[in-house]
């Protein structure tokens, strides 16, 4: 009994200091971290799509409500050639690219962008790492492009190639390794409303800090999902062909798909 | 004529150690449950909340912004900033293991710092928290423990009565006997803060977060004072969970430990049966051995 009282003793208090301290390698070794990762996120996408149906819009504020500064994260100032090359043209020669399962494939330049019917919205941006800003966004909803390029019955998901290479973000912590960025959305949020390709933010256009010339919002979904510097965009019906296959930078080093939380 | 054996039957009879069932395998499932899910995450919270140590009040807020609470470190020094306040808190919080962070790494799961990892750990445990603490609810109100052992009665509430038990922990004097097969008023005030205000406020700040929640309900958002208040609230209830976590801790040591202990693991708590009924109804001697 004396020897039982003591293990008990131990699981209050010594227990938790060891959970907390010295465990580690459990709580970080991806297989662990993979499966927790699965169910939770599974349970959540179920959750959050049946109430949200595909229409629920993102809470839109007023031009009173925008952030003085709103905080530039992950790349402000890609260094990659190709981009530095389209600033110094000033994306004159830039143009974005729709393809893979499309009916027909098609590419924009950004003056075309701009000429298209826009959505502006002001939109609270939130950062998988805890802060907050509202910005305005203004650009072509991203379901008016691809009901343009059509979609093939097997497409299941659109892709944003961007041109910046994000070599971590120290505050994150965790893996840092170098990549291309790139992001996915599923169907619902490629068609919702809300998703847009912006063009300007704050009534100006769009600078390099901030995802210049061209930048996703999906404002149902954390900060990471909103992709900068995009370039091209393709649908495919898998995610495991790109990039480390869990469907964007983030997402191969740890993250969630599904960042609606 | 008085004889010995009169006189013994005169006196009190001597209490009777017997062992009252308080506990069923439900509660103690759910109790330690709890335990690890709690605690982990508090651990994973903490290690969210390093990506990004200060917390603001309104709708937005960033490191442009002004906080109500910040942690920063650099060269060696801590420092704690709540509203216009600083406090060196080197070692603890701002700076610890030579480097600028939030809370230190005992603190933290895991140790270091990994915003995934710790994401993917608390995302998991509150689906684990939700359903645990709904198991508990049911079981609760089907066996009537919620409404018999924990919700306040007129009585419990009364000025005498509340007086009377802060008086007794004062004097950490615990109820013995029968009247130690009930909870008294603090002790009820505190579960039900627990499991009707802390881990309830947890949950709705966290959902607050939560962009695909945030656009179904945004006026929980709104109620809240927008999303970063609801962070900051995210994290005042935290504080409380912990406050209601140490004095539960320290009360069980007090109380007796083993046996507190023992009917939390096996369901049966060891009683002096003093023959003093305190005539309240209680679920917590659902049946009595010995």
């Amino acid at each position: 009994m004396s020897a039982l009282k003591l293990t008990r003793r131990g699981l209050v208090l010594g227990g938790g200091g060891l959970l907390l301290a010295s465990c580690d390698r459990i709580t970080s070794a991806p297989s662990t971290t993979d499966f927790l990762r699965r169910n939770a996120e599974a349970a959540t996408y179920g959750w959050q799509r049946l109430i949200q149906g595909n229409g629920a819009l993102a809470r839109e504020y007023t031009l009173a409500d925008l952030s003085p500064v709103f905080k530039a994260n992950g790349s402000t100032d890609p260094q990659d050639d190709d981009y530095l090359d389209h600033v110094d043209e000033n994306f004159e020669n830039w143009t974005l690219k729709v393809d893979g399962l499309v009916a027909r494939p098609m590419q924009w330049s950004l003056a075309q962008l701009r000429a298209l019917p826009a959505r502006t919205q002001i939109t609270r941006h939130d950062c998988v790492e805890g802060w907050s800003a509202i910005g305005q966004w203004t650009g072509p909803q991203l379901g008016g492009l691809l009901r343009e390029t059509g979609l093939k019955p097997n497409a299941r998901y659109i892709v944003f190639h961007c041109a910046d290479t994000l070599d971590g973000e120290p505050a994150k912590g965790g893996d840092q390794s170098a990549g291309r960025y790139y992001e996915s959305v599923d169907l619902v949020d490629a068609f919702h409303p809300q998703t847009i390709l912006a063009h300007a933010m704050n009534g100006k256009p769009l600078t390099v800090a901030h995802g210049a010339p061209l930048r996703l919002r999906v404002e149902r979904q954390l900060g990471y999902k909103h992709a900068k510097y995009v370039m091209r965009i393709e649908a495919v019906d898998r995610l495991d062909r790109l990039g480390m296959g869990k469907g964007g930078y983030w997402e191969d080093r740890g993250y969630e798909w599904y960042a609606g939380i | 004529m008085a004889t010995i054996a009169d006189a013994t039957f005169a006196e009190p009879l001597p209490a009777r150690r017997k062992l009252a069932y308080r506990h069923p395998l439900s509660r103690r499932i759910n109790h330690w449950m709890n335990v690890i899910t709690v605690l982990l995450l508090l651990g994973t919270g903490l290690n969210i909340f390093n990506a990004h140590p200060a917390l603001y009040w309104g709708l937005y807020g960033s490191e442009h912004d002004t906080p109500v609470l910040a942690m920063t470190g650099q060269d060696g020094k801590g420092t704690l900033k709540i509203g216009s306040h600083s406090l060196n808190t080197t070692g603890l919080f701002g700076w610890s293991g030579g480097e600028a962070r939030g809370f230190p790494g005992w603190a933290t799961v895991p140790s270091f710092r990994d915003l995934a990892a710790a994401r993917n750990w608390h995302l998991f445990l509150a689906w684990v928290l939700i359903l645990n603490g709904l198991a508990y609810y049911l079981f609760g109100l089907w066996n009537r423990h919620l409404r018999t052992d924990i919700l306040p009665s007129a009585t419990d509430l009364s000025p005498g009565n509340l007086v009377h038990d802060l008086a007794d922990h004062a004097k950490l004097k615990f109820p013995k006997g029968r009247d130690s097969n009930r909870y008294h008023i603090l002790q009820k005030l505190a579960y039900a803060s627990l499991a009707f205000v802390f881990l309830p406020g947890m949950v709705i700040t966290g959902l607050s977060l939560s962009p695909g929640a945030d656009a179904v309900l945004p006026g929980i958002v709104d109620l809240l004072g927008g999303r970063q208040s609801a962070r900051t609230l995210h994290f005042v209830f935290m504080s409380l969970t912990v406050g209601f976590i140490v004095v539960h801790v320290l009360a069980v040591l007090l109380a007796g430990f083993a046996n507190q202990m023992r009917s939390m693991i096996t369901g049966w708590w060891a009683f002096d049966d003093d023959g003093v009924d305190p005539g309240v109804p209680t679920t917590l001697a659902a049946r009595i051995e010995g």
